[in-house]
C-alpha cells in the first residue's frame, strides 16, 4: 500500500483531518489527534503506511526546528538573557535528576551500565514539541508554567550536543568505523580537538548573530522590495535550512541554532513576515511528526513482552515526574502550576529517537533493547497528552484553583448576566467600575493566582480556558446577556468571539481590540463594539499637551470627540475594503502603507478648522455685508 | 398630519416621577419622535448635521424639560447654542425652521401659586419663558403657549396620569393643527 506519494499524502492528510477535529471537537489538544491518527494509519490498525514511517519522522522533525525559530523570533534578546538562571537552575536539576534516577533504575533491574546511561541520557529529553504546541495552544505562554516548562526543553536542547558528543566514548572501539559514517557523527568537530571544539561552537553561535543582523535582514529587505510574495516564503525556508545546515555541520541542535537565529531576527521589522510564512510550514511537519510517531508505536513488542513494557512506561512518566514535581517545587510554583509543569513534561522526547538510533548505530544497543525504548518513547507521547488532560479536567479543578466554586446564595452576584473575560490591567478597571454600580460580572481568568485573590473579594471568578464552550457554559453564557473580552492576546480574543458568536448568538459582544488591526477583524467578524485600548488614551494625551501649548480646553475636548468620530467612520470603511493581500504578508509594510494613507487623509483635512459655534465673526462678517452702514 | 418632535432634556430621567408619566403618555404615539437628548448626547457632543435633519423632518418642535433655575438643563442650552445655526435658523438667508409650532413643555416643583408677582419666584412661568420664546420667533417659528405641570412634588399618581392624558391630548390637536 506504500507505492504512490499521492496516495500516501492523501492518507496521512486525511488522518489528520479526521483524527484533529474529532480531538478538537472533544476539547483535547491537536497533538493528541495527530497521534491518533499516526496509530489509525500506522502498520498495525490500517496499516496505511509501513516502515517508512520512521524515514517520515527524521523528516517531520525538522517541524521542531521551524518550531523553536519561530518561538526564537517572539522572545527578543534581553528577555532571553533574563531567563537565563531559569534556564541553567530549572533545565539544570531536571536533566541531572532524571539521569541520574533514570540511571540507577534500569541498572537495577538489569540492565548494563552503559545501555542504562544511554537510556537514562533518552529519558530526560521531554517533547519540545508536544509541549510548547500545546502551551502554546492553550495561550499559558506567558504564566510561570509556561516560561518554566520552555526554559527546562530550551536547556535540553543545548545539553543535547553533549550527549551526542559523548556517545561515542561509550562505543567499543572496533565499531567506531561505522559511527563515523553515520550522518550525525560524520561532522567537522570530531574531527577537531577538543579546545577547537568549543571554538567551532562559539565561532558558529557568533556567525548566526552577525549574519542575522548584516545578512539576513539587508537580503530581506532586497526580497521585500520585489513584492513577489513566494520569494519571500523562500527567504524564510532558506534561513532556517542554511542555520540548520551550518548547526549540523558543526555537530550542534539544528533547533538550538534555529532559536538563536530567531532571537537575532525577534528585533527585525520582518518579524510579522518570517512569522506567518513560517507558521503553516511549521504546523504542517509538526502534525506530520505527530503521525509519524503514532505509526511508530510497535505494537509487535508490545504485545511479546506486555507487562516489561508497561512496567518500564509507568516508572519512567513517575521518574519524570517525580523529578519535575521537585523541580517546580525548588523554584517554589504554585500548586497547579506545578501539576501542569510536571505532566506536562513528563513524556519521552524527539531527541530520544536521534539518540537511540545513534546509539544502536555505535553498537551500545541491541535491536529489542532499541525497539523497546522506541515504544516506549512514542508511549510517553501518546499517554502524557491524555494525562495532562486528566490534570486539567479532574486534578486541577479539585485542588489549588478550582475552575469555579459554590458560593452562598444570598451574595448579591445573582448573576447580572454579564460575563468579563481576562481580569488584567483592562478587565480589572471594567470589572471595577461595573460593581461600583452593583453589577457583578462572572469573571472568567487564566491566573490562578489572581483567580485565588478576586475569590478572596467575593467576586464570582471561574478558572480556565474562556475558548473551552464548556468553561463557559458552567460561567452561564446561555443565561448572559453581554460578554465583555478584555484579554490581551488578540488571537484568543478572536476564537472567543467566534465561538460565543457562533454557538450564542444573542449574547452582545463587547470587545477589546489590540489596534486598528485586530479591529478590522473584528468588524469583518461582524462585531459593532469595538474598543480599541490605543485610540483614546492616545488622544487624551495629545489634548493635554495642546492644552499646554497654549490651547482651550473645552475647543480640545469638542476636537478629540470630532477626532474619535472621524477615525471610527474611517476605521469602518478601512475595514470594508478588500484586502489585497489577505495574509498579510508584508505586515509591517502594510501597516506603514496604512499609516500613511491615514496622514495623508488627515492632511488633506488640514488643520481642523474650527466650527462656528460661540464664534460671533461670521455672523459679524455677514451682518456688515447685508448692512454696510450698520457700524457700531 | 403634522409631525412632531419631542426635544427631551432631563439630566436624571430615572429619578423623575412626573417626566416618566409624561413620556410614557406621548412616546410612542403615531407621528411623535421622542430625542432623548442626554441618553443620545451623554457627552455633550451634539451631532449638529443630524438634529437639522430631524428639524427639517418635523413640523412641531417641542422642548420638553424641567425648569432648572428658571430656565432649561445645560444640554438643551448646548442644543441651542449649536444647532440653531446662523443663515440657517436665523439671519439673512436662516428660513429652515420657519413656519414650524414650537412650545416648550415643562415641569416644576414649586406650585403655580409661587409663580406670580405676590409669589416667591416674583415671576409667571411665560415671564421665564420668554428667551424660549424669542429664541423661537427669530427663527421664524410660531410659538406656542407651554405645557406645564407645576408643584410635581405634591401631585399624587391618579393626577400625574391626568397631566399625561392632557399631553397627549395637546399633541393631538398639534398634530391636526
Amino acid at each position: 500500500m506504500t507505492g504512490s506519494i499521492l496516495f500516501d499524502a492523501i492518507v496521512f492528510l486525511l488522518g489528520a483531518i479526521i483524527c484533529v477535529s474529532v480531538a478538537k471537537k472533544l476539547g483535547l489538544s491537536s497533538v493528541l489527534g495527530y497521534l491518533m491518527a499516526g496509530v489509525l494509519i500506522g502498520p498495525y490498525v490500517l496499516g496505511f503506511i509501513g516502515e517508512e514511517g520512521e524515514d517520515i519522522l527524521h523528516f517531520a522533525e525538522f517541524g521542531v526546528v521551524v518550531m523553536l525559530f519561530l518561538i526564537g523570533l517572539e522572545i527578543e534578546p534581553r528577555n532571553f538573557w533574563n531567563m537565563r538562571k531559569t534556564i541553567a537552575g530549572m533545565g539544570g536539576l531536571q536533566v541531572a535528576g532524571t539521569l541520574l534516577i533514570t540511571y540507577f533504575f534500569f541498572y537495577a533491574i538489569g540492565f548494563d551500565w552503559k545501555v542504562s546511561l544511554v537510556v537514562a541520557m533518552a529519558v530526560a529529553l521531554s517533547s519540545t514539541a508536544i509541549a510548547m504546541q500545546t502551551i502554546k495552544e492553550k495561550g499559558l505562554m506567558e504564566t510561570t508554567f509556561g516560561t518554566s516548562a520552555f526554559s527546562i526543553l530550551l536547556f535540553q536542547d543545548i545539553i543535547v550536543i553533549f550527549m551526542l558528543g559523548a556517545l561515542p566514548l561509550l562505543s567499543n572501539s572496533e565499531t567506531e568505523v561505522v559511527a563515523g559514517t553515520h550522518e550525525t557523527s560524520g561532522n567537522l568537530l570530531d574531527s577537531l580537538p577538543l579546545g577547537y571544539q568549543t571554538l567551532a561552537i562559539i565561532l558558529s553561535v557568533v556567525l548566526i548573530i552577525v549574519a542575522g543582523r548584516y545578512l539576513i535582514v539587508p537580503m530581506l529587505r532586497k526580497v521585500a522590495q520585489t513584492g513577489v510574495r513566494e520569494l519571500l516564503i523562500a527567504s524564510a525556508l532558506l534561513i532556517v535550512f542554511s542555520i540548520s545546515f551550518l548547526m549540523e555541520y558543526v555537530g550542534l541542535s539544528p533547533a538550538l541554532g534555529a532559536f538563536l537565529g530567531g532571537v537575532v531576527l525577534s528585533n527585525s521589522e520582518y518579524k510579522h513576515e518570517l512569522e506567518s510564512t513560517l507558521e503553516p510550514f511549521k504546523n504542517l511537519l509538526l502534525g506530520l511528526f505527530f503521525i509519524a510517531v503514532g505509526a511508530s508505536i510497535n505494537f509487535v513488542v508490545i504485545a511479546k513482552i506486555p507487562f516489561t513494557i508497561g512496567g518500564i512506561l509507568i516508572s519512567v512518566i513517575l521518574i519524570k515526574a517525580l523529578v519535575l514535581w521537585i523541580t517546580a517545587r525548588v523554584f517554589s510554583l504554585k500548586l497547579d502550576q506545578k501539576l501542569l509543569l510536571t505532566f506536562s513534561l513528563a513524556q519521552i522526547g524527539e531527541f530520544a529517537f536521534v539518540l537511540l538510533s545513534f546509539a544502536f548505530q555505535l553498537n551500545i544497543l541491541d535491536q529489542e533493547q532499541m525497539d523497546i525504548m522506541l515504544v516506549i518513547t512514542a508511549l510517553t507521547m501518546t499517554l502524557t497528552p491524555i494525562i495532562s488532560i486528566i490534570n486539567e479536567r479532574f486534578i486541577l479543578p479539585k485542588i489549588g484553583t478550582k475552575e469555579s466554586i459554590k458560593r452562598p446564595m444570598d451574595h448579591i452576584a445573582k448573576s447580572q448576566n454579564v460575563i468579563l473575560v481576562g481580569f488584567g490591567h483592562f478587565g480589572s478597571t471594567v470589572g471595577r467600575f461595573l460593581r461600583s454600580h452593583g453589577i457583578e460580572a462572572t469573571i472568567l481568568d487564566q491566573d490562578s493566582n489572581r483567580v485565588d485573590f478576586l475569590r478572596k473579594m467575593g467576586f464570582e471568578v471561574y478558572y480556565g480556558d474562556a475558548t473551552r464552550i464548556d468553561l463557559l457554559e458552567s460561567a452561564g453564557i446561555a443565561q448572559a446577556k453581554i460578554l465583555i473580552c478584555a484579554i490581551d492576546n488578540p488571537g484568543v480574543t478572536k476564537e472567543v468571539t467566534k465561538l460565543v458568536k457562533e454557538k450564542y448568538p444573542h449574547v452582545e459582544l463587547m470587545i477589546r481590540a489590540k489596534n486598528r488591526y485586530d479591529a478590522y477583524e473584528l468588524l469583518n467578524m461582524g462585531i459593532e463594539n469595538i474598543y480599541r485600548e490605543s485610540l483614546d488614551t492616545s488622544l487624551a494625551l495629545a489634548k493635554d499637551v495642546l492644552s499646554k501649548l497654549g490651547f482651550r480646553k473645552y475647543t480640545l475636548n469638542r476636537q478629540v470627540q470630532n477626532f474619535i468620530k472621524y477615525d471610527e467612520s474611517s476605521l469602518r470603511r478601512l475595514a470594508s475594503e478588500p484586502k489585497q493581500d489577505e495574509n498579510y504578508i508584508f505586515k509591517a509594510r502594510k501597516e506603514l502603507e496604512e499609516q500613511e494613507k491615514l496622514l495623508n487623509a488627515d492632511f488633506e483635512r488640514g488643520v481642523v478648522a474650527y466650527d462656528n459655534h460661540w464664534d460671533s465673526e461670521q455672523i459679524r462678517k455677514a451682518l456688515d455685508k447685508s448692512n454696510p452702514n450698520s457700524t457700531s | 398630519m403634522k409631525k412632531v418632535l419631542v426635544l427631551f432634556a432631563h439630566p436624571k430621567y430615572e429619578k423623575s416621577r412626573a417626566n416618566q408619566v409624561l413620556i410614557n403618555a406621548i412616546a410612542k404615539k403615531e407621528g411623535v419622535t421622542f430625542h432623548d437628548l442626554y441618553e443620545i448626547y451623554p457627552d455633550f457632543h451634539i451631532d449638529v448635521d443630524a438634529e437639522k435633519k430631524l428639524l427639517e423632518a418635523h413640523d412641531v418642535i417641542i422642548w420638553h424639560h424641567p425648569m432648572y433655575w428658571y430656565s432649561c438643563p445645560p444640554l438643551l442650552k448646548q442644543w441651542i447654542d449649536m444647532v440653531l445655526e446662523f443663515n440657517w435658523a436665523y439671519g439673512p438667508k436662516g428660513k429652515a425652521l420657519q413656519d414650524k409650532l414650537c412650545l416648550n413643555a415643562i415641569t416644576t416643583g414649586g406650585s403655580k401659586e409661587l409663580y406670580c408677582s405676590q409669589g416667591s419666584n416674583s415671576y409667571t412661568i411665560n415671564e421665564f419663558l420668554r428667551p424660549f420664546e424669542q429664541t423661537a420667533n427669530l427663527c421664524l417659528m410660531k410659538y406656542q403657549k407651554p405645557f406645564a405641570v407645576m408643584g410635581t412634588y405634591k401631585l399624587t399618581n391618579e393626577e400625574l396620569d391626568g397631566y399625561g392624558a392632557a399631553y397627549n391630548a395637546l399633541i393631538d390637536s398639534l398634530q391636526q393643527f
